[in-house]
Parts: structure tokens; sequence; C-alpha cells
């Protein structure tokens, strides 16, 4: 109940298809004043059509969608929120000035403009048309009329993709700082490098369901593997026969075993091989958790539809 | 932001007409820098004109006026109606379909500000193209018309964009951006034929008499060369009422159209 009276945008069993496709199914998603929450997932599992909601641009079928205790769609929400969506094309005969003098003019309270040039990093391109910049300028416009109406809370749908790593780092240097001054931001992202950057709490989606939730350690821990890597003349089989070892596989020259136990399986290795060298540990990443995740998740369906 | 001022707060009045003004204004900018646009609207119904209203019939009359003042009320409409009819189509299809007018939508830019401001600028194109072509007729045609008839001639056209930027909306909200414009030419150039607005209706075989008036441009044509003293059919309340729910029934199409975006597969 306490998630309920924070949150400044909700989905509550929130069901959206398209035709006979189930985009979401069933979502319960708070977001939480001030946090920067990541929603995380394959292609295809939901992420566009939550921000879609979240913003009055779809409608769901049922359930409701809940910004600041309000309809999306309200003119007062619209004024304290900003978007950047992916957008295929922008109009290409307007300069980049005129396009954000002409989304600042659509808020009461905008931000000046050359705090919105600033901090999208748009110095010198002021006088460009938007048909002659690059991608990663493109981006960066956008996310300037994403902030220009001075939002309190702000929609990312995937504003990295396909950027160079100079510009990603800009977009994520002024996310911290709005984050620091009290917005929340909600961010749909392939990129699990910038969740463990930016996100202080991760929802991970897959065919519209949502599979995992929680900060991003504890999305890791959920996986609760560890990594071994060692030159050893032990053959695979032998290895898999130890009692804790989850997987074990040729990298190259070395042995990659994956355990829960560390400990036990180290010991089980010297005692069979003292000879062993080259000995690497290493926590899993997020970005083998959300792997796991998928997969376990994807076993699970195909079990059911067997 | 922390670092700089917000902006004082103007009144709600007054922003919502700067709203309107500046999305106008940049329709404008948009429009102007686009050649493939402005060329062919500006003109085309010029050179159709001075070649079937002047070089080659100008010296025929058909009932009380040459051939060069009734086809200047036809080819106004038709330059009113491809200025309309592209303007809108090109624009909303390609707006909407490559994913802006969703950037738009999730502001709050007032939809009526987003519409209003490509039906003024479809009506100043318009305007121009009347002029344009009122000065080539009086210049080269021998037409002559008092200014209060050149101006209720003008004003009646001008008008005629709303019905057009209507069907162009329709359109916009169905078409693909890449096939908008292809889709606007296919309704617009039989669709003028049929309603006589190239060659007089009373030289036409029957059949076109008889499917003209099911189509708009026959009307906003027929107010047009009422205005101007040659031959017309109806009258111009029955045309303005035909306009009318023209309108009112591309507005609904358009809006049909416009509800299918929400079941569009994305991520």
């Amino acid at each position: 109940m306490a998630d309920h009276i924070r949150a400044v945008a909700s989905l509550r069993d929130v069901t959206k298809k398209y035709g006979p496709v189930t985009a979401l199914k069933e979502i319960n998603l708070d977001v939480r004043r001030g946090e920067l929450l990541a929603i995380l997932g394959p292609n295809g599992a939901g992420k566009t059509t939550a921000v879609r909601l979240f913003l009055g641009l779809a409608r769901a079928e049922a359930g409701q969608a809940r910004v600041f205790q309000e309809d999306p769609r309200r003119y007062s929400n619209r004024t304290r929120i900003g978007a950047m969506l992916q957008v295929a094309k922008v109009p290409e005969t307007l300069k980049v000035k005129e396009h954000i003098r002409q989304f600042r003019c659509y808020y009461p309270n905008p931000l000046p403009y050359p705090a919105v040039i600033e901090m999208a990093a748009l110095e010198g391109l002021e006088n460009r048309l938007f048909g002659e910049l690059s991608g990663g300028q493109k981006q960066r416009v956008l996310f300037a009329l994403a902030i220009c109406g001075n939002p309190d809370l702000l929609f990312l749908d995937e504003p990295t993709v396909g950027l160079d790593v100079s510009t990603r780092h800009v977009i994520w240097d002024q996310i911290r700082r709005l984050l620091g001054q009290g917005r929340t931001v909600v961010l749909t992202t392939h990129y699990l490098e910038e969740v463990d950057a930016l996100a202080d709490r991760v929802v991970v989606l897959n065919r519209g369901v949502i599979v995992a939730q929680g900060t991003s350690g504890e999305i890791k821990s959920r996986t609760a593997q560890r990594k071994i890597r060692c030159s050893t003349c032990l053959p695979l089989a032998d290895i898999r026969g130890i009692a804790e070892v989850s997987n074990a596989s040729q990298q190259d020259s070395c042995v990659e075993i994956r355990t829960s136990q560390v400990e036990p399986v180290l010991r089980e290795l010297f005692l069979r091989d003292p000879g062993l060298k080259n000995l690497e540990l290493s926590n899993s990443t997020l970005e083998e958790a959300f792997l796991k995740i998928l997969e376990d998740e994807n076993a699970q369906a195909e079990e059911m539809t067997a | 932001m922390s670092s700089y001022a917000t902006a004082v707060p103007s009144s709600p009045a007054s922003r919502s007409f700067s709203i309107y003004l500046t999305e106008t204004k940049y329709e404008l900018l948009k429009f102007l820098r686009m050649p493939a646009y402005v060329i062919p609207t500006l003109t085309f119904p010029v050179l159709f004109y001075v070649m079937f209203g002047i070089v080659f019939n100008g010296r025929q009359t058909i009932g009380s006026v040459n051939v060069s003042t009734y086809l200047l009320a036809t080819y106004g409409a038709f330059g009113v109606i491809a200025a309309s009819l592209f303007g809108f189509a090109v624009g909303v299809a390609s707006e909407r379909g490559l994913g802006w007018l969703q950037v738009k939508r999730a502001s709050p830019m007032p939809p009526a500000a987003y519409l209003l401001a490509k039906l003024l600028v479809s009506m100043l194109f318009s305007g121009i193209v009347v002029l344009a072509l009122m000065v080539v007729g009086i210049a080269f045609g021998g037409v002559r018309m008092a200014p209060s008839v050149a101006l209720s001639v003008l004003g009646t056209l001008i008008a005629g964009s709303l019905p057009f930027g209507a069907m162009g909306l329709a359109i916009g909200c169905y078409a693909a951006p890449n096939s908008a414009p292809a889709i606007a030419n296919i309704l617009l150039l039989p669709m003028s034929f049929c309603s006589g607005l190239w060659l007089p209706l009373p030289i036409l075989p029957r059949f076109f008499q008889v499917i003209a008036p099911f189509l708009p441009p026959y009307h906003l044509a027929q107010m047009a060369l009422r205005l101007v003293g040659a031959p017309s059919i109806g009258s111009p309340w029955q045309h303005a009422l035909a306009l009318l729910g023209f309108t009112i029934g591309f507005l609904l199409l358009a809006q049909r159209g416009f509800a299918r975006e929400d079941t569009r597969v994305n991520g």
C-alpha cells in the first residue's frame, strides 16, 4: 500500500492487446518518486507498450494506467511529463532551435532555452536543419524536446540505441543530473550496462509479463551463480560430475565452470588435478542474470505448451 | 533546473494564442523549405490555366463569359484542392507514420493547434494560387471582374481548403508515408477532371454531368462559377451544404483511421 502512495505513475492489472497479440498481460507496475526505473527486456517484450500506456498514447483493454493519480491524457499531467520516443523521422526542414522553441511554447514553465541547449549538448548545432544532423545529434535533439518542458517525470524509450559511447555518456550524465534534482525517470533499454550505471530499480519484461524486479544487485543474486575459469587436464565430463557444478564448458584453452558453491568445487578440482592453473573467479554480470532469467522463462513456457 | 531560473509562467490565454501562432509559423517554414511541395502547388495550376484557358480557348465563350474567365474559376478550385489535399495527406501521413505525431501527442500541444496550423498554411498557399491565376487571367486572358467579385471568388475558394484539407487528413490517417502522395494524386486527377475543373463540364459527355455532383470538387467549382457570372447549376447554399457534408464525412473517416494507430504492434 505504501508503494501506491509514493507511486508517481502506475499500471494496475493492465492487459494490452494488438489484435491477436497480447503485448502486456495483467501487469502491475509502480514508478516511485525520484527513482530511475529501468524496464528491461528483449524486442517485443512490451516495453514500448508500457511507455505508450503511461503517456496515454494507447488504451488498455483491461486495467488502468495512472500518472500523478490521474488519467495520463489529462492536460495538467502532460505539462509535467517529458517523453523521448523512438521516432523514425522528425520534420527535417526545421532547424534545431526552431524545434526546441516550438516545443518550449507548449509548456507553462519551460526550461530556459540556453539550459536546454546546454543539457542536450547542442551548442553550435542550433542553426542546423534537423535533416543535416548525424544520428547521435538527432537523438540529442529528441532528448532536448523531452526535457524542455521542465518535467517532473521523464519517459525515455531506448534513448541511447545506436549511439556512440561519448553521446551515450552525455545523456547518462544529464539523466543523473535530473535524478539529482528529484525528478523521476522511466527508461527502457537493451543495454544492461546502462541499467547497471543508472537504475535504482529494474523490471524485467518478457512476452508481456514481468519476470523479475528489484535492484540490479537483487536481479544478479537471483541467479546466484559464480564463474570459475581455469586451465586443467580434467575432461569436461568429470567436471560436470562434481556435485555442485551446474555447468561446465570449454572456452579456448580454459574451462568455464558455473556453480553456486565455489569453495567445495574448488577443493574437489584441486584434489583431482593438482596441476590446475590460471584460476579466475567472477560474479555473474547483470547480463548473465538477465539471460538466465529469460532462458528459464522460455524453457518454462515451452514446457507448458508441449 | 538548479543553475537556471525558470521562466515566469505566462497567462493561459496568451500562452495558448502563442502556441497557435508558433505552430502556424513553423508549419509554414517547414513547407517553404520544401521545394517538392511549393513548386508544383504554385506552378501547375497556373501552367494548366495558361495552356487550356488562354492559349487554346481564350476567345471562345461559355454563356456570357469567355473561356478564360470560366476556367479561372475552375482552375482556382483545382489549385486550392491540390494545395490542401497534398498539404494534409503528405504531411499527416509522414508525421503519423514515422512516429513524430506521437511525440507531439505526448506533449501538452492542443491537437487543434496542429490541425489549425496545417489548415491556415493550406489556405495561404490556396490564396496565393488563386491570386496568381487572377493576375494571369486579367493580364493575358481578357478576364474582367469587379474588385468585389474578385474578393468573393478569392474568399470562397480559400474557404474550400476546409473540405479538401479534411479529405487530405483522412488520407493521411490511413496511408503509409510513402504511398500518401500517390494516393492523393490518384484521387485528385480523376476527381478534378470528372468535376469539370480542367475542361468545362458543358462540353464534356453527359456521363460526367451525371457523376459530377457526387464529387466534392464539383460543388466548389459551381460556387466559384456562379460568382464570376458563368453558367452554373444549383444554388450556392446547396453546394456549401454538400461541402459541409463531405467535410464531416472526411473528418469521421480520419478519426476512424487515426484510432487504428493504437492497434499497431510494437515493442
